[in-house]
């Protein structure tokens, strides 16, 4: 008797979970459009470089303007200054914010829009996106620069100098209506630029892990103390469990 | 005996007497906690309400500490919560508490609900304790989509537009309705503002009087269990139930262990996955709200996902929020639809299984239906699995009364 | 407690019971210590707020002899004055009118400013202007003899609000509400020209 409601119990348990993984795994099977990218914002010297790509690339047109550079130093493990020397603009303190001196009418000017801020894109757009969207620049018949992740940019390709410039092959696909679609399907080199295609890579996967840092400073911390709270709440739920157990058998 | 410990305990209790006298602070632990009689038999579905309950009370705590911090207005919202995130010690600990928290409300509740679905725990006497979970689940929806506005990012905005726009369904008076509602001729700062005041005062002020009525109900006519007995029905020669045992220390100690298994699970998504893949924390609410440009890919939280599906379902403004709202309406008429001799799904007979579990699938994939795109494919499956959810209610009516059941035993089975 | 089959049975070792109370209570206690300290120290200047707080460069070739400028460090109004000869002169003459003539209360200014101009340069005043009384904003009445109500006034501060005096040192006279001096906030000199308020030490 015991036993067998033991296995109902057990059965009840097993299947909440197969719910909660059920529910779980609609949102894994999401994530398939992009190549994977691992990053790993603990790795302290990809993030300097990332953050040097990033001031000297795209902090003239984005700001970042959530992201204080005195967070940066003491985050990458930068004395303040190697901040000052390295990343902070002539007249700003150590405690601004990464603003742009561009402002938003001269960039709609030059632009027609104001670039975006980008303090938290590693959190809208993900590693996958920022990877995929930095490597797909490509120069068009025209000669004007697009990209096959987000076309009709207004965006110029900034790191065409170490990626070199490509084209971008497309080939027609009928889909099951009969209609027929310019699908992408590779790239073709156009000139060689100053880095490979693995050092490029490189290069954009440290901008990459950067920019993930950067949406969410605090995943460092965030990270590194989990694994303190767990282990602390695993013996406090040991302890409680004995407790109930010890309390448990007085009930027959 | 004159031993300052002991003399300190005298003291101890003639301060407490002194209390005790003047308020009914040993009554009230008599009567809801070492003199409250529950059953023995409770199983891995009878932690949920207890965690409710400290849920509840950790969203109090940490939304109080957010809106120190926090700005409800359209010019600052979404840079004050970046700045709870990265400016205020520890805030980003305090925001994912509140936000994992949300979500675990529901997982918990939802648990909750179908425990008293699988045991008849709504059927009488227990018709009130049900009715006034219903209404707290409904205010924990209000309270969820009010404060899903508040970080002010794409889906915030977007969600808003959406539910609040399900009030112009309404014939004649939609429009001046959703008017009201917004303040202004779209969602806008005036909006923010009212729905924050909404969000952390006036709902949780009404949760946390119906969850007292939940309880004062509860403990007026007893805990249900896994077999649907009434341990009231057989008792011993000082009245105290056979089968009930004192809810402390036994169901104190036991809750405290499905606390610290909880806490872990609450603390592992907050540590190393506080965005859960989007679930909890949506990628596009990261973008900060744009009334020009809707995000292409717009749904609400997961929790409100299989509502969602069945709007998408109804090919029509009206009809389709009215069938969505009786959804919700149908569980509250739970208790008189379950027309069977028996409470427990344990004695009940394989149609009454069967019916429960299409129903809880159907819930589900309603669930997963209104996450996904919907594609033509996704929008036909989602009225079949509407058309399931709601047969279930009306077939639950006539097999019920209808299907044999198997004989209930005198005590519980444990 | 009769009942039969069930329940409250005399605990079969009462001493393993009362040590997995302890030991749960005290485990509990300790992690709801945890829990609190994020709480307690999300009240603490944020970061933005120390940023704020950041020191502040004050160009000192506008400041004409015998004026002073207010500058913000911190949330507190610093005074910025450039004492001529003839105010110097007047720092000495009242000590026994004064409560702390020595600037002997350690609190009240770094160590560089314990002397009678309470200041690295003698010329220059840099002072927390809130009164140490309440906080309220001293009057400048720099003019010897500027004072209504007192013949022999020798230049310094008059507090509105409940009418502290200080002298132009900042030092408090005796007699007044006011217990201490006003405070000397950290700074130092970048070069000639410039002061740096809230940075000590030689740069």
């Amino acid at each position: 008797m015991m036993s067998s409601i033991k296995i109902k119990i057990k059965s009840k348990i097993v299947f909440a979970a197969v719910l909660l993984l059920l529910s779980v795994s609609v949102l894994a099977a999401g994530g398939g459009k992009f190549k994977q990218v691992n990053i790993n914002v603990h790795d302290k010297s990809a993030l300097q470089r990332g953050a040097v790509l990033f001031v000297n690339n795209c902090l003239s047109c984005h700001s970042a303007a959530y992201m204080r550079y005195n967070r940066l130093g003491e985050d990458l493990g930068l004395s303040e200054d190697q901040v000052r020397e390295t990343f902070l603009p002539a007249n700003a303190k150590i405690g601004d914010t990464m603003t742009v001196s561009m402002t938003a009418d001269e960039a709609t000017a030059w632009f027609g829009n104001k670039a975006p801020d980008l303090s938290v894109v590693g959190r809208s757009k993900g590693a996958n996106w920022l990877n995929a969207y930095l490597t797909s620049f490509y120069q068009d018949e025209n000669g004007e620069w697009n990209n096959t992740v987000f076309p009709d940019l207004v965006m110029p390709h900034v790191f065409w100098e170490q990626q070199g410039v490509q084209k971008a092959i497309f080939k027609d696909e009928e889909d099951a209506h009969g209609y027929t679609h310019k699908v992408f399907s590779h790239f073709e080199t156009v000139s060689e630029g100053s880095q490979s295609a693995e050092e490029y890579q490189s290069t954009i996967h440290d901008l990459v892990t950067y920019l993930i840092y950067m949406g969410e400073p605090a995943r460092i911390q965030r990270e590194s103390m989990g694994i303190w709270v767990l282990l602390f709440l695993a013996m406090f739920t040991l302890v409680a469990y004995m407790l109930k157990v010890e309390y448990w058998k007085d009930i027959h | 005996m004159a031993k300052p410990a002991s003399n300190l305990k005298k003291h101890g209790l003639e301060l407490f007497n002194w209390f005790d006298k003047r308020l009914p602070i040993s009554d009230f632990w008599e009567a809801h906690l070492a003199g409250y009689y529950a059953p023995k038999n409770f199983n891995f579905w009878y932690f949920f309400g207890s965690l409710a309950m400290l849920i509840l009370v950790m969203q109090i705590v940490t939304g109080i500490f957010l809106t120190m911090h926090y700005k409800p207005s359209a010019e600052e919202a979404f840079a004050s919560v970046e700045y709870i995130m990265r400016d205020v010690q520890w805030g980003w600990l305090i925001r994912y508490m509140h936000t994992t928290g949300a979500s675990l409300f529901f997982v918990v509740i939802y648990l909750h609900m179908f425990r008293g679905l699988m045991y008849g725990s709504y059927r009488k006497p227990r018709e009130l304790v049900w009715i006034f979970g219903m209404l707290i689940y409904v205010l924990l929806m209000a309270e969820a989509f009010l404060g899903y506005i508040l970080p002010w990012g794409q889906m915030s905005y977007w969600g808003a537009q959406v539910i609040v726009s399900l009030f112009g369904a309404i014939p004649k008076f939609g429009g001046i309705l959703t008017e009201w509602i917004r303040g202004d001729f779209f969602i806008a700062d005036a909006t923010l503002n009212r729905f924050f005041a909404l969000h952390v005062i006036a709902v949780p002020l009404m949760l946390l009087m119906l969850v007292v009525l939940h309880l004062s109900a509860l403990h007026q006519v007893g805990s249900n269990n896994p077999d649907g007995i009434e341990i009231k029905d057989k008792k011993d020669a000082d009245g105290i139930p056979l089968d009930g045992i004192p809810f402390h220390p036994y169901y104190t100690v036991k809750d405290i262990f499905g606390v610290g298994v909880f806490l872990f699970i609450f603390a592992f998504i907050i540590f190393f996955s506080p965005e859960l893949g989007g679930l909890f924390l949506e990628h596009d609410n990261f973008v900060p709200a744009d009334p020009m440009v809707t995000p292409i890919h717009i749904k609400p939280v997961w929790y409100f996902t299989p509502y969602y599906a069945i709007l998408r379902a109804i090919p029509d403004k009206l009809a389709g929020v009215m069938v969505m709202f009786s959804a919700i309406v149908m569980l509250f008429l739970l208790p008189w639809l379950d027309r069977s001799p028996v409470k427990s799904i344990r004695y009940k007979g394989w149609i009454n299984k069967t019916l429960m579990i299409m129903f809880a699938v159907a819930f589900i994939r309603l669930g997963m239906l209104g996450m996904a795109e919907g594609t033509i494919a996704e929008t036909y499956e989602s009225r079949f699995w509407t058309f399931i959810y709601f047969a279930f209610f009306g077939l639950l009516w006539f097999f019920s009364k209808y299907e044999k059941t198997k004989p209930v035993p005198e005590r519980v089975t444990k | 407690m009769s009942s039969d089959d069930n329940n409250h049975a005399q605990p079969a070792d009462p001493g393993r019971r009362r040590m997995l109370i302890g030991a749960t209570s005290a485990i509990g206690a300790v992690g709801v210590g945890f829990v609190a300290v994020p709480f307690i120290q999300s009240w603490m200047p944020s970061e933005r707020a120390k940023a704020v707080g950041a020191p502040v460069e004050v160009d000192l070739r506008t400041i004409k002899p015998d004026q002073i400028i207010k500058v913000m460090w911190r949330g507190q109004t610093i005074g910025i004055m450039n004492r001529s000869k003839r105010l110097l002169d007047r720092l000495t003459g009242h000590d026994d009118f004064l409560l702390d003539p020595a600037s002997a209360v350690v609190e009240q200014q770094p160590e560089f400013a314990v002397n009678v101009h309470r200041s690295i340069k003698p010329e220059w005043l840099v002072f927390n202007m809130h009164c140490t009384h309440l906080g309220c904003i001293p009057q400048v009445l720099a003019e010897p003899g500027s004072f209504a109500w007192e013949a022999d006034w020798p230049g310094g501060f008059f507090c509105p609000c409940h009418k502290s005096k200080f002298d132009l040192s900042g030092r408090v006279f005796k007699g007044v509400p006011a217990p201490t001096n006003l405070i000397i906030p950290p700074y130092s000199f970048i070069d000639d020209n410039t002061v740096i308020i809230g940075v000590t030490g030689a740069a």
